[in-house]
C-alpha cells in the first residue's frame, strides 16, 4: 500500500496516539522537572536525611532499566495494594527514571554558579534559602537549559515504552496497525518519523527559544 | 586563652567600632593570622597593605564572617560578632546570631559579583527588600539616592553586562551601602580594573571618607590611593602586623626592615 494511502486510511488512529505521546511526555516533563529540583538541592543539602533520601532515589531510579521500573509500577505495586491505571503509571514511571538524570544537571549546574555569587549574596545577609532562590537558581537555570533539552528529547522517545503497559500513545497504535495489516514499514516508518517531528520541531525550538530569554533575563543577548 | 577571659560586650569606655581579640586563622597546620589584635575606632579608615599571602584578604573575610575563625573574638560595635552569650561565657555564634550581627558588615569585591540576572537598580534595592523588609517604593529611593553618589543613575537599568568594570565596582559600592552598614570592608576593589578607570572608583571611596561618617577597612595595591584617605596603614607580614600606623609616618619613615623592603619593592613596580 503506497503511503498516502496508508495514511489516509490511519490518520485517526495515528493522531489519536500522538496526542497520547504528547500528554505523556508533558505530564511526564512535570514530574521529571519536580523530581529533579528536589532531588538536586536534596543533595546539596545540610540535612543528612534530605541528602540520603535524595542519593537514594537517584540510585533506584538512574541505576535501573525504565521498562523493569515501568513494569513494577504498573505490575508490583497493586501486590502492595496500590493500583494505577496504565495511563498515570505510564508517565508517573517516565517522569521519575528521567528526573533522576535529571538531578545531577540541577546539582551541577547549581555548582556552577561561581563562588563570588554565593559569597555576594551572603555579604547582604541573605539567608541559605533566600539567597538559593533569589542569586543562585535564577543563573542555575540557565546553565541547565542545554543539556535539559537533551534530556527531553530522551524523555519523549522513552514514553515509547508506555505502550509496552497498552498505553495507547503513537507506538502503540503503530503496533496495533502492523498486527492487523502488517504494514510494518508504513506503520512503523510513520512513527519514526512523527517521532522526529515532535523533538526536532517543537522540544527543540522551545528550548532554543527559553534559552534565548534566559540570556535576555541575564542581560547578555 | 580561656574563653571566661573575653568579655561577653565591651564596656562603654573602650569600644571601638571593630576589635580583633587574639584572633587566629589557620588552614591546617599553616597558620595564616597569628594572634591577631587590632582595633579600628568610629568612622577610621584603616588600609592593610602587605605582600601576597600575607593574610589580609583573610582580615576582611573574617570579619564579614565568609571565614570562620580558629581562636579568639571578633567585636562589632562592642558586641561579640563570631560568638554568642550562652550560660555567661561566648561559644562559637550559630547561622542566626552571625547573620544578625553581619548585616551591619557590607564587604565590595575584587571582581564586583554584582547579580548579573539584576540591572543596577534591582542589584541595589535586593538586600533592602529581600533582607531588610523595606517595601519597594523606600528601597527604590533608597538605592537611587546611592547610585546618583556614586555617579551610576543613568545606567541603572542597565544590566552587569553592559557596564565597564569601574561601572560595576561603583554599583556593587552602592549595593553594599544601600544595607546601611556601620563598617565597609574594600577588598581590592581596583585591582580588576583597567588602569584608566581605578580613578573612578577610588573618587567614590574617597568622596565616602570625605562626606560620611563610616567605618573602613580596605586592602589594596594603590599605595598613593590609600597614603591619600587612610587614618592607619596596617603592614602586614606573614600573619601579623609588623607595623603601624598614621599614613605620613609608615610611607615617610618607616620602622621596620620588612616595611622598607616592601615599599621600596612596590616603589620600584610603579
Amino acid at each position: 500500500m503506497p503511503i498516502w494511502e496508508f495514511l489516509q486510511t490511519y490518520w485517526p488512529l495515528l493522531l489519536n496516539g500522538t496526542l497520547i505521546t504528547c500528554a505523556q511526555f508533558l505530564l511526564a516533563s512535570v514530574i521529571a522537572i519536580a523530581c529533579a529540583l528536589a532531588a538536586g538541592l536534596g543533595k546539596l543539602s545540610g540535612n543528612w536525611l534530605i541528602r540520603g533520601a535524595a542519593v537514594i532515589y537517584i540510585e533506584i531510579f538512574r541505576g535501573t532499566s525504565l521498562l523493569v521500573q515501568l513494569y513494577w509500577i504498573f505490575f508490583v505495586l497493586p501486590l502492595f495494594g496500590l493500583t494505577l491505571p496504565s495511563f498515570i503509571a505510564g508517565f508517573l514511571s517516565v517522569g521519575l527514571n528521567v528526573g533522576s538524570y535529571g538531578a545531577e544537571i540541577v546539582r551541577g549546574a547549581i555548582q556552577s554558579v561561581p563562588k563570588g555569587q554565593w559569597e555576594a549574596g551572603y555579604a547582604i545577609s541573605m539567608s541559605p534559602a533566600k539567597r538559593m532562590r533569589r542569586i543562585i537558581l535564577p543563573q542555575a537555570l540557565a546553565l541547565m537549559l542545554p543539556p535539559w533539552g537533551n534530556l527531553l528529547i530522551e524523555l519523549l522517545k522513552g514514553t515509547a515504552l508506555v505502550s509496552l503497559i497498552s498505553v495507547a500513545d503513537l507506538m502503540f497504535q503503530a503496533k496495533q496497525i502492523n498486527a492487523s495489516t502488517f504494514l510494518s514499514a508504513q506503520a512503523f516508518g510513520t512513527a519514526l518519523v512523527v517521532y522526529y517531528i515532535l523533538a526536532r520541531f517543537l522540544i527543540t525550538p522551545f528550548m532554543r527559544w527559553l534559552e534565548r530569554s534566559m540570556a535576555r533575563r541575564l542581560g547578555r543577548a | 586563652m580561656d574563653m571566661s577571659a573575653y568579655p561577653l560586650e565591651l564596656p562603654a569606655d573602650d569600644r571601638p567600632m571593630v576589635r580583633f581579640m587574639n584572633v587566629v586563622k589557620s588552614y591546617g597546620r599553616l597558620v595564616v593570622l597569628d594572634q591577631l589584635n587590632l582595633d579600628i575606632a568610629e568612622g577610621e579608615m584603616v588600609t592593610v597593605i602587605g605582600p601576597s599571602g600575607s593574610g589580609k584578604t583573610t582580615v576582611l573575610r573574617m570579619l564579614m564572617t565568609l571565614e570562620t575563625i580558629n581562636g579568639g573574638v571578633i567585636y562589632i560595635d562592642g558586641k561579640p560578632l563570631t560568638h554568642m552569650e550562652r550560660n555567661g561565657v561566648l561559644v562559637p555564634a550559630d547561622e542566626r546570631h552571625i547573620r544578625k550581627m553581619r548585616a551591619s558588615i557590607g564587604m565590595c569585591f575584587q571582581h564586583f559579583n554584582l547579580f548579573p540576572h539584576m540591572t543596577a537598580l534591582q542589584n541595589c534595592m535586593e538586600g533592602p527588600v529581600q533582607v531588610l523588609g523595606l517595601s519597594k517604593a523606600e528601597a527604590r529611593a533608597r538605592s537611587e539616592e546611592l547610585l546618583t553618589l556614586v555617579g551610576m543613575i543613568d545606567k541603572k537599568d542597565q544590566h552587569p553586562s553592559r557596564l565597564s568594570g569601574g561601572q560595576q565596582q561603583r554599583v556593587a559600592i552602592a549595593r553594599a551601602l544601600a544595607m546601611r552598614p556601620k563598617v565597609m570592608l574594600f577588598d581590592e576593589v581596583t585591582s580588576a580594573l583597567d588602569p584608566e578607570v581605578i580613578g573612578e572608583v577610588t573618587n567614590v571611596i574617597r568622596k565616602l571618607v570625605a562626606e560620611h561618617n563610616l567605618t573602613m577597612l580596605m586592602v589594596t595595591h594603590q599605595m598613593g590611593f590609600a597614603r591619600d584617605i587612610s587614618d592607619r596603614i596596617c603592614f602586614f607580614y606573614r600573619g601579623k602586623i609588623e607595623e603601624q600606623g598614621p599614613p605620613a609616618a609608615l610611607f615617610g619613615n618607616p620602622q621596620k626592615e620588612r616595611t622598607k623592603q616592601f615599599l621600596s619593592a612596590v616603589k620600584e613596580a610603579d
